[in-house]
This record gives structure tokens, sequence and C-alpha cells, in this order.
């Protein structure tokens, strides 16, 4: 079944989409995470435009992220105070990432930005997610009670600011979830993903918010950030496929619901440390992309189409 | 006036009515009515001296959801014995080819160029190899061949530097890899020893845009008639519909791009809570 695909200006087999949505809108439910990080890598594998992959994808998520937050809501998971916080923060990002993004572009770049901060962003957490997930696992093997979350005192909990959240129990300065919102929007612009594989590590560990709110409370604030980005790239950019984010939202959706529900039967602990190998593939996959020696050393741009 | 214009303006009624049968027929059909009307064609036209004629079966393609690539049957006569090459530009576009270099281990685009009016689409045939028909200066003034073809930077200073030879090739590689610029050339077939046909193949991801067929007719290595015919790649149907309100009513479109994810998101978690 093939369809055409109007501004990939394309045509694609639709099962290839519907499958390829489902499996990441699973992923995206079980972790948290929008799924945009594997989602525009393999997109731009089939074919698809990078500029197009990417604005697409910021739709697709829109989807993907308002069904994934429905379950986590209905068992009370979103902390929407600090999601607000967070949201602020994200849509400067978002719309300070597209204003980078043409600029990059302009200069031939962002090839290359956005393999590197994959490489950078999906290496460090991955990194860092492994080693203490595994090391929780093992705690809890030799001790056979769960492992008690650690609550450090650093110096971000004497800026300015200070903010309760009572559904995190946290007390807080409004500048940390800001922060952390406005670097999940510029992801969102620039490497087109939800930016939920930064945002859920860094909530649980520089925020310390309990695991059980962060991924509802991070859903719930990329459908925002993803949503402004959908309209910044379709207004200014022209690259929101709208029958591709259709195809895919429409597997994503449904495999986001048998991901959350599943997400409940994994432990925290073993549900993070496949998240950590997942992103630690894509991480090596997109290092090699920079350092093999491409088939064409030249590459094409139309600048002014016909 | 050229030979070509005047073609145009004197076109018989009966010539209309081949070209719309043709258009849907299957390809023993079109070359008998190649034939038939080529020969008529060729009467018509020895009576006002001109030596070249040439049409296409059909000066539209249609680029619907189900596309998987087209052909288009050119046809045509002369009415003295010579050799005729046909070239297939697609609309122009401005492009930048960039050069990768390994930086710091990393390979990243150090160099580029800009070329104006790059045909977006690129393909020729002929009858016999271009070398035997005319001399190089006169194939490049008609661009014929990819050889032939200028390519022009946007920076006219660099016309003809290394620079601009280096970077043109790799333009012309990329293309080709993409399947838009054609790796050899077409046959033109004669039949007889005035007229001739050749079929025009486009791919999935030919470019939407008016396109330009130029066919010439060579004698002792000139170009001595010359006709020049539109063929329009358009997208139809509800791919159309979706490409025309993203591009005019931007804003409109991305917003109606939130709210049927909204929904979507929406509606199938309503129906995984009631299971």
């Amino acid at each position: 079944m093939t369809v055409y695909l109007p501004i990939a200006e394309m045509s694609i087999n639709a099962l290839v989409l519907l499958g390829l949505g489902g499996i990441v809108g699973a992923l995206s439910g079980i972790f948290g995470v929008g799924g945009g990080f594997l989602m525009t890598p393999l997109l731009i594998f089939l074919g698809i435009p990078p500029s197009v992959a990417v604005g697409t994808q910021a739709n697709q998520l829109v989807a993907a992220s308002v069904s994934g937050v429905l379950g986590h809501w209905r068992r009370g998971n979103v902390d929407v105070k600090l999601g607000m916080v967070m949201l602020v923060g994200s849509s400067l990002g978002t719309v300070l990432g597209v204003l980078l993004f043409g600029l990059l572009k302009r200069l031939g770049q962002i090839d290359l930005v956005i393999n590197l901060s994959y490489v950078v962003f999906l290496g460090v957490i991955a990194t860092l997610m492994l080693a203490e997930s595994l090391s929780a696992l093992w705690r809890r093997r030799r001790a056979g009670g769960p492992a008690r979350p650690r609550r450090r005192r650093t110096a971000l909990h004497g800026l300015p600011l200070r903010m309760r959240f009572d559904k995190s129990k946290l007390y807080i300065s409004a500048l940390v979830p800001f922060t952390i919102g406005a670097i999940g929007g510029l992801m969102v612009a620039i490497m087109g993903i939800g930016g939920g594989f930064f945002l859920v590590p860094a909530m649980i560990y520089i925020l310390g918010m309990p695991t059980t709110m962060v991924a509802g409370t991070s859903l719930f604030q990329i459908i925002f950030s993803t949503a402004i980005a959908t309209f910044l790239q379709a207004y200014q950019n022209h690259t929101v496929d709208a029958i591709l984010a259709l195809l895919l939202l429409l597997g994503g959706t449904i495999g986001a619901q048998i991901g959350t529900q599943a997400s409940g039967k994994l432990r925290a602990e073993t549900s993070r440390a496949l998240l950590a190998f997942l992103v630690l593939a894509v991480c090596a996959n997109m290092l090699v992309q920079l350092v093999a020696p491409p088939t064409d050393a030249f590459s094409l741009t139309v600048t002014e189409p016909p | 006036m050229t030979a070509a214009d005047r073609s145009h303006s004197t076109r018989p009624a009966g010539y209309r009515r081949f070209n719309r049968r043709a258009a849907g027929a299957a390809a023993a059909i079109a070359v008998v009515g190649v034939l038939a009307v080529g020969a008529a064609l060729m009467l018509m036209r020895a009576a006002q001296g001109q030596s070249l004629v040439a049409d296409l079966s059909s000066h539209l393609i249609r680029v619907s959801a189900d596309f998987t690539g087209a052909e288009v049957v050119l046809f045509g006569a002369v009415d003295s014995p010579g050799d005729v090459a046909v070239v297939v530009q697609g609309p122009p576009q401005d492009v930048v080819v960039r050069r990768k270099e390994r930086t710091l281990g990393v390979w990243m685009n150090t160099q580029s160029m800009a070329f104006d009016d790059v045909p977006s689409f690129y393909l020729f045939a002929s009858n016999r190899p271009l070398e035997d028909i005319a001399d190089r200066p006169v194939l490049e003034r008609h661009g014929v061949g990819l050889d032939h073809l200028r390519l022009r930077p946007a920076d006219a200073e660099l016309e003809g530097s290394l620079q601009h030879t280096v970077f043109r090739r790799a333009l012309i590689r990329n293309k080709q890899t993409a399947g838009i610029y054609s790796r050899a050339p077409q046959h033109v077939a004669f039949l007889g020893e005035q007229l001739f046909r050749t079929t025009v193949s486009f791919p999935a991801n030919v470019p939407t845009g008016i396109y330009q067929i130029n066919v010439l007719l060579f004698q002792d290595g000139e170009v001595v008639s010359a006709q020049t015919t539109p063929l329009a790649v358009n997208k139809v149907g509800f791919g159309n519909l979706v490409f025309a309100f993203s591009r005019q009513h931007a804003a409109a479109y991305g917003l109606a791009a939130i709210v049927v994810a909204v929904f979507a998101g929406w509606s199938a978690g309503m129906v995984f809570r009631r299971r």
C-alpha cells in the first residue's frame, strides 16, 4: 500500500510507517520519552529529507505525548505546576532553537550540529543512566529491598525563586526546572525530538523528582513544546508533512497506550537500564556517521526551489 | 519567428485528436499512431518547408498518491536525413554544493559553491553518440549532454576555475545518484529516414513544475532546426490539496496539524480507557 507524501515529495509504503510509529510509540509509553531520538534518524534512513523529518516529527510527538500523558494522568502521575514552570522555559528554548536552526542551515552546518548534539547528549546521559540503574539493580539483588532515592544537597538548592511543588514533594528554585525546560525546547527545534531522554534523567538526578512522576510530567510538558515547534516549522520552513505525521501518529498513539500499560509492570531500574542501552545504540550509530568517510564528500542543498 | 513557433500556430484538428487518443493508449498502439500521424505531419510540414516537427504523447504528468514514475513517448519527423537530439530539463533551481572534509576527526562541510538556475531534472537522448553528431562548441551552445550542460556559479568570477570544474562534477554526480539526472543517453530510434521516436522516463521522485523538452535536428554538425515543447508535472488529488494548503495558508496548516494530532492522541487514549 503506497502513499504519496506531499511535503516530503516521495512515495512510501504506508505499512512501514504505521509499524515504525507503533514500535516507537510503545517505547515512548514505556520510558516516558517521546521517541523522537529514534524516529528522526529512522525517517532520514527511509529517505525522508532531514528537515522534513525534524518538522514532521514535532507534529507526531504532539499526538504521542497527548496519548501517553492520559495514562499517567489517570494514575495521578503528572505534576502540572512543575510542568508549567518547565513549559515557560521550553517555549523560549523552542523559539530560540528554530531561529538557530535556520542560521545553521544557511551556514551548511545543521547536519553536523544535529549529529554532534546527538552523540554528546545521548552519550553522557546513557552512561549516567546505565551506571545508576545497573548499580541500583545490583544493590536490590544484594539487599533484597528497593534502592533508596538519593537526595543530595547541592549548589542548586541555594538558588533564588524557590517554589513548593507538593505533588513531587519538592521545594526548589523555579530556575532549575525552567532551565531544564529551555534546554528541552532547544532540542525539540534542533534535533527533532521531544527531549524526553534528556528531561527524564534531568528530572530524576537534578530535580530529585520521584520516578513515578517523571514520565507523566515530562510528557505533559513535551505536548506544548512540540506543538510550538510544529507551528513554527509549518509556518516558517514548510517542513511539516501532515500525511506522514498522520500515519506515524496512527501507529504511534496505539503503541504509546500499550507502552504506558506495560510501563507499570516494569521496575523503574529495569526500564531505565533498557532505555540506556537503546540511547547508547543510537549514539554509537551517530558517532559512526560523524567519523566514517562519507560515500560522497559532496552534497547538494536546494536554496531556491522551483 | 522560428520554425518551431510556426508549427504550433498551424496545428490541424486531426493532430489534437491523436494527442488525446495516444495519451491513454498502450505502447503498441502509440507506435501505430506515431507512424500514421507522423506521416501526415511530414506531408504538411514538407509543404511549409519546415525541417522538424515533434510532439509528446502527453503534455501532463499527474503525480498522485500512488505515483511510481511515468513514461512519455516523444515522436516526430524530419524532412531530410540528419541527427536528432532530445534534451529534457526540469524547472530551474538554485543549488549549493558543499564539500565535507575531515576536521578534528569529524567530517564537516568546509567549502561550498552556489549555482544559479540549475535544471532540477535533466535527461537527453540522441540517435547516435554525441561526439559523432557535432563538435563540442555546438553541443555546449545548446546544452546537449551532461558534459556540455552549462552550470553557472552564482559568483561569475569562478566560472571556468578548477573549483568550478570539481563542484560542477559533484553536482551532476549527486543528481545522478538521486536518479533525476540521466547517467547515460537515451536512444532516439529512427523508423525509416524521417520518422523518429524516443521514450522519456520520469522516476517516482520527479520534481514538479513546467519542463522544457528541446528537440534539435543536426545536419553536418550544425543545428538546422529546433523545437521546444512544454511538459507539466503536477501534483494531483489529496496530496496536491495538502501541499497547496501548506504553502498558501501556512499558519492555518500548522494549527490544523496540531489540532489533528491532539485529537488523534486523545481519542486513542479514550479508546484504550474503555477497554
